[in-house]
Parts: C-alpha cells; structure tokens; sequence
C-alpha cells in the first residue's frame, strides 16, 4: 500500500473518530452535566431534559454513536481497498 | 414453593449451566485458553463482554445507588457507558489488528522495552485484583440473604464455582458461560422492572414509564413533602466539577480496563471487532436504561410502604423481617410515636473510621428512622413489588451470574498476565505450552484464593475500591495505548514515565485521602474522580517526555502503521 493512500485512510479515519467524539462530549459533558440546569427547564414527556440526558437520553446516543462508527469505517474501509 | 426453595432451585440449575458449558468447552491449547481461539462471531462477544463487564455493582448496587443520589447518580449512568464509545473508536479496532494476547503484549511490544512490560503486567494484576474482591462479596451478600447461610460460606462457595470453571474452560469457556449468564442477569434485571412499571404506571417498558408517565412529579413532590430535595434535582451530594471529574474517570477507566479490552482480541476481524463493541454497549444500555427507572420505583414504593405506617405494621411484611434480619435494614423509633418516619440524614451514626452503621448509637440530628443499605435496594425491590417468588429467586440467580461473570473475567486477565506477560515473556521464554498453561490455571486459583480472603476480610470500602481500580485504569493504561496507535513519536521513556507519575499520583492521592485523612488538596476533587487527573498528567508527560528522547526505531513505526489498516487481521498474530 503505497504512503500517499495509507494517510488519505488515515485521515478519513481520524475525522470520523472526531466527529463522532464531539457528539460524544456535547451529549454527556455538556447536556447531561454542563448545561443541565438550562435544559432543565424544558420537559421530555414529564422529565426535566437535562436529567433525561444525564439519566437516559445520553446512554442511548453513546449505542447509535457506535453503531455509525462501525458501518462508516466499513465504507472507508472498502473505499480505500484496506478491508479484509 | 417458597421464595428459598425457588432460589435454591434456580440457582442449582444455573450453576449446572454453567458448569456443564466450562467442561464442554475446555481448552488443551493457549490461544483457546486466553483468546478462545479468536473464534467468536461479534453478537457474541457482545454478550460476553456485556456479562464481563456487567458485575455485582452494575447488577446489584447501582439501581440502589442511584436511588439515594437521585440526578448525582449519573456518574454511574453515564460513567459505566461513555467508555465503550471511547474503546470501539480508540482501541478495540487496533487492539485487534495488533493481535497478541494480553494488555502487557500490546504495551511492551509497541515501547519495545521489558519495564514497560513490568509496569503493564504490575497495573493489570492489580487493576483486576482489585476490582475481582467486591465481586466475590457480592455473592456472599445474595447467597447470605437467600440461602440462609453466612456470607462467609457464600463466598467460598462463589468462590470455588468460579475457579472450577475458569480454571477448566480458560477464556473459551467463559466466553460461552459469559452468554448464557448475560442471558440470565438481564432477563433477571428486565422482568421485575417490566412488572413494577406495569404496576405503578401502567406502562410496562420501564424506560418509557420514566419519561412519559408522572411517577417522577409524583417522587420528586413526596421527597419535597418529607424535606429531601427533588430527585430530579443537580448537585446534592457532588459539585459540578466532581460530577465532570468522576463521570470522566469511570469512562476513561472502562475504556483502559484491561479484562474489557481484551475481550476485542477474541473476535476473528477488525470489523468484528467495531462491531462488537456496538453489540456490548447495546446490551449493557437494556440494563443501564432500566436502572435509572428501577430507582425512582423503589425510591417511591420504599416511602410509601414505610413512611408513616406503625412499627408493627412493617415488621409483620415478610421481606422487612427477612433483610432486618441480615443487618441490612434497620428501624429506630426516636420520637417515641410507634411510627416510622422518613427523613434526609442519617438514621444512625457511623461506626468511626467506616462507613457502616453503629446500631447502638441513633443520630439524634435527623428524624430518619430508617436505615436502609444501598445494596438491597434492587434485591429487595421486586419483594416490596410484591412480585412472584419465582421472579425473586431469578433476580438472586442474576446478581450470582452478574457477579461471577465479572470474576471470571478478571481472573483470566490475572492468570494470562502472570503466566504469558511474566513467566513465558520474561522469565522463561523457552517454557512449553503445557507448562504455561499449567502456570496460567495455577495462577487462577492463587489468585482467587487470595480475593477469596481479601473478600472475607475486605481491606476497605468497597465503593473506594472500585474506585481505586478505575481510576488506576484510567492513569495508567488509557494515555499508554491511545498514544501507541495515534502518535507515532511516543517512545518508551515517554510511555514509562507517564505511567509510573499516573499511578503514583493517583494511588496516593486515593491513599491519603481516604485512610490517611490527607485533606482533598486538588481543587476538593474526591478519590473517585481523581484518576482523570492522573490520566491528564500522563498524557502531558508522556507527550513531552517523547518529544525529547529518541525517536522509536524503525519497525515499531512500521508496527503502529500496520495496526492503523485492518487487512490482514486474522493472519497478524501469526508472525
């Protein structure tokens, strides 16, 4: 595999990871823990949405988060002829 | 039947499970006993890691937990669930690719450099000895209440059980009895939450219950009437930054766990290995969402079953007599008034230097009459429900199963890491197969011996072990191997280094602070969530210690590039 396409991959890689990561953060750090007080003030059903985040709302986006990664990196993978 | 024969029975049929898959899949060959011979399809494996990682307080303690912390208990929550998403993006598909055994393997090869093989193989055995003692007195706990004997009998049983199968099957073994007991601890965890919803909301899927039905405004109203706050309510027992902080070192300590990771090493591709982690978290998220929902279900079924009723009234409820019994649960009439009252505080004062209860000595500070032990809470929570004894006796089989899965896992992490990262890599490299298997199910029943007396003899608190073990995890392995695959300058001096000031500073401030009485001298930040500290001090001292050392040689440059590309997985630990 020649240099010029092992960084090109890489690179995909690494901006999907980031991607994924910032969600990762938004969800848990800044709704669940940084803003909740804010988000508290609107409901979910008959839940303060910050603690749904915290309590529920985060754990769910975590699994889909995963998910995503694993089925995108399989397209990257294919893409740049690296699957196995 | 009673709810004890029905335990009994229930649980002899489980262990016989579990028993009869460790002797069906014994192992005679080391990649069987440490990898299960890379064989397991990735759905599997979820399972398996979800039971792995799932243990006794996941599946005992944390509804409990999170039922007196109310909000606070999102560290849990989101602590003990974030990290999977660090793990499938960080480590599980490299990890994979790099195609060794162990933790130590991936870390002493990638810093070319037996010290940081020693380093690796100390934090892991420690790491997992640690965290391997509260699972083992989790058994005691359920074994004490519903078999009618001692914990202490509990726990050799647990013990010898665990051993039995571990030391036959090896990680093929437990990999199949790790699916059939995720099996049984979620269909434990799930049914009693299905029939409590049902029963107070009339929604029966516990997490739909939580938000859309009023069971919270109902909660969060009775905890204001009775002069707690609302449940729902931010920052009562931990400020901001320690939320930040200790969510922060459950999820970087869950992703550097070295039991966790090395369960991505049994799946046969990298993709299998993505995929996997997905599954994992998956099946760990049907019992954390259902968590949270069981609190506030037992929070308001424990009020108002207790509150305001006559003494005589509550000790004639059958499980009240039962858990009063164990010393789990205890009343104290202080206003004289021949009903209990519950309140914020304390119902007795703490036997000094502990943080167990002195029964003798009410605090006379609060009006709580009620002393109520965390653990019991999700035990107990299908009785107060007044549910079937059959569903009683299947939730004591799934914390059994919660608990020993967990065990069993961390003892082949001790057994490989003393037997393959020590004897067979340092000490005698030229040792047989047979002698390091040998070593490897000599190594798990020293180990569980040992846990065994730790666990009859528990050296501390177990929340401050537990917390210990993460925040272990999370300084000293995480940096180590998140460096080793994303930055290829990191040498071996970096990597040592950032180790040894992560451990030692986060073991001796988890030391001081919690049996030396060191005041919490880093901006008040608690034992638990001290370890993402230890992790960012590693990281800024591996980092920089790189940049001024040598850079590493040329092959394991070409290591950490052949990692980055999947191709060639299930060849990759051949050579």
């Amino acid at each position: 595999m020649d240099k010029a396409k092992a960084e090109a991959y890489w690179r995909a890689n690494i901006t999907l990871i980031r991607n994924l990561l910032i969600v990762w953060a938004l969800v848990s750090y800044g709704f669940g823990i940084l803003l909740v007080n804010l988000l508290n003030n609107i409901k979910l059903g008959s839940l303060p949405l910050g603690f749904w985040f915290a309590h529920q709302g985060a754990i769910i986006i975590f699994v889909i988060l995963i998910f995503i990664y694993a089925s995108q990196m399989n397209k990257i993978d294919q893409q740049f002829d690296v699957h196995e | 039947m009673s709810v004890e024969l029905w335990t009994w029975t229930m649980v002899f049929l489980t262990f016989g499970l579990y028993v009869g898959i460790g002797i069906w899949a014994r192992v005679r060959e080391t990649e069987g006993f440490y990898v299960a011979g890379r064989g397991v399809p990735a759905v599997a494996n979820g399972m398996a890691t979800a039971a792995d990682w799932m243990s006794a307080a996941s599946f005992i303690s944390m509804a409990g937990l999170i039922s007196t912390l109310g909000y606070d208990g999102t560290i849990y929550l989101m602590g003990w669930t974030g990290g999977y998403v660090l793990l499938a993006l960080l480590l599980a598909p490299y990890l994979r690719k790099f195609g060794k055994f162990t933790v130590p393997d991936f870390v002493g090869d990638r810093y070319y450099s037996q010290t940081a093989r020693v380093v690796a193989v100390l934090a892991a055995v420690f790491v997992s000895f640690v965290y391997v003692i509260p699972q083992l007195v989790g058994v005691g706990t359920v074994f004490a209440r519903y078999l009618g004997v001692p914990s202490v009998t509990g726990l050799w049983v647990g013990v010898a059980v665990t051993a039995l199968f571990a030391v036959l099957g090896g990680m093929k073994g437990i990999t199949w009895t790790q699916v059939a007991q995720y099996t049984v601890l979620i269909t434990a965890y799930l049914i009693p939450g299905f029939a409590i919803a049902s029963i107070l909301t009339g929604n029966p899927i516990p997490q739909l219950a939580l938000t859309f039905s009023d069971i919270t405004e109902r909660l969060n109203q009775i905890q204001v009437e009775l002069g707690f706050t609302q449940y729902t309510q931010p920052f009562q027992s931990f400020d901001m930054l320690n939320i930040l902080l200790i969510t922060a070192c459950l999820m970087f300590g869950t992703a550097g766990l070295p039991h966790v990771i090395i369960r991505f090493y049994t799946v046969p591709t990298v993709k299998d290995a993505r995929a996997s982690a997905g599954w994992a978290l998956l099946f760990i998220a049907l019992l954390y969402t259902t968590a949270p929902a069981i609190a506030v279900f037992a929070r308001y079924n424990l009020i108002n079953t207790l509150h305001g009723k006559t003494f005589e009234e509550v000790k004639q409820i059958d499980w009240v007599a039962k858990w009063e019994r164990t010393g789990l649960l205890r009343f104290v009439d202080k206003d004289g008034d021949g009903k209990i009252t519950v309140a914020p505080g304390r119902a007795f004062n703490l036997i000094p230097g502990t943080n167990r209860p002195d029964f003798n000595s009410p605090n006379e500070k609060s009006k709580n009459e009620v002393f109520i032990n965390n653990d019991i809470i999700v035990l107990a929570t299908p009785e107060v429900a007044k549910l079937a004894p059959l569903i009683i006796a299947l939730v004591a089989a799934g914390g059994l199963a919660a608990a020993l899965s967990t065990a069993s896992g961390l003892l082949i992490v001790i057994s490989s890491a003393l037997s393959h990262d020590l004897y067979y890599r340092i000490i005698n490299p030229r040792a047989t197969e047979a002698q390091r298997l040998l070593i490897a199910r000599f190594g798990i029943l020293v180990a569980v011996l040992i846990a065994g007396y730790f666990g009859q003899n528990p050296p501390g608190l177990i929340a401050q072990l537990v917390a210990f073990a993460f925040g272990l995890a999370a300084s000293s392995f995480f940096p180590a191997i998140l460096l080793g695959i994303f930055d290829k300058r990191t040498t071996r001096e970096g990597a040592i280094a950032g180790m040894v000031v992560g451990l030692v500073f986060t073991a001796s401030y988890i030391i001081g602070t919690s049996y030396f009485g060191m005041p919490r001298w880093f901006f008040g930040v608690s034992p638990e969530g001290i370890g993402t500290v230890g992790m960012l001090l590693n990281l800024i001292i591996t980092y920089t210690v790189s940049r001024l050392t040598p850079e590493p040689p040329k092959e394991v440059q070409e290591l950490v590039e052949s990692v980055r590309i999947p191709r060639g997985a299930k060849e990759a630990h051949y050579h």
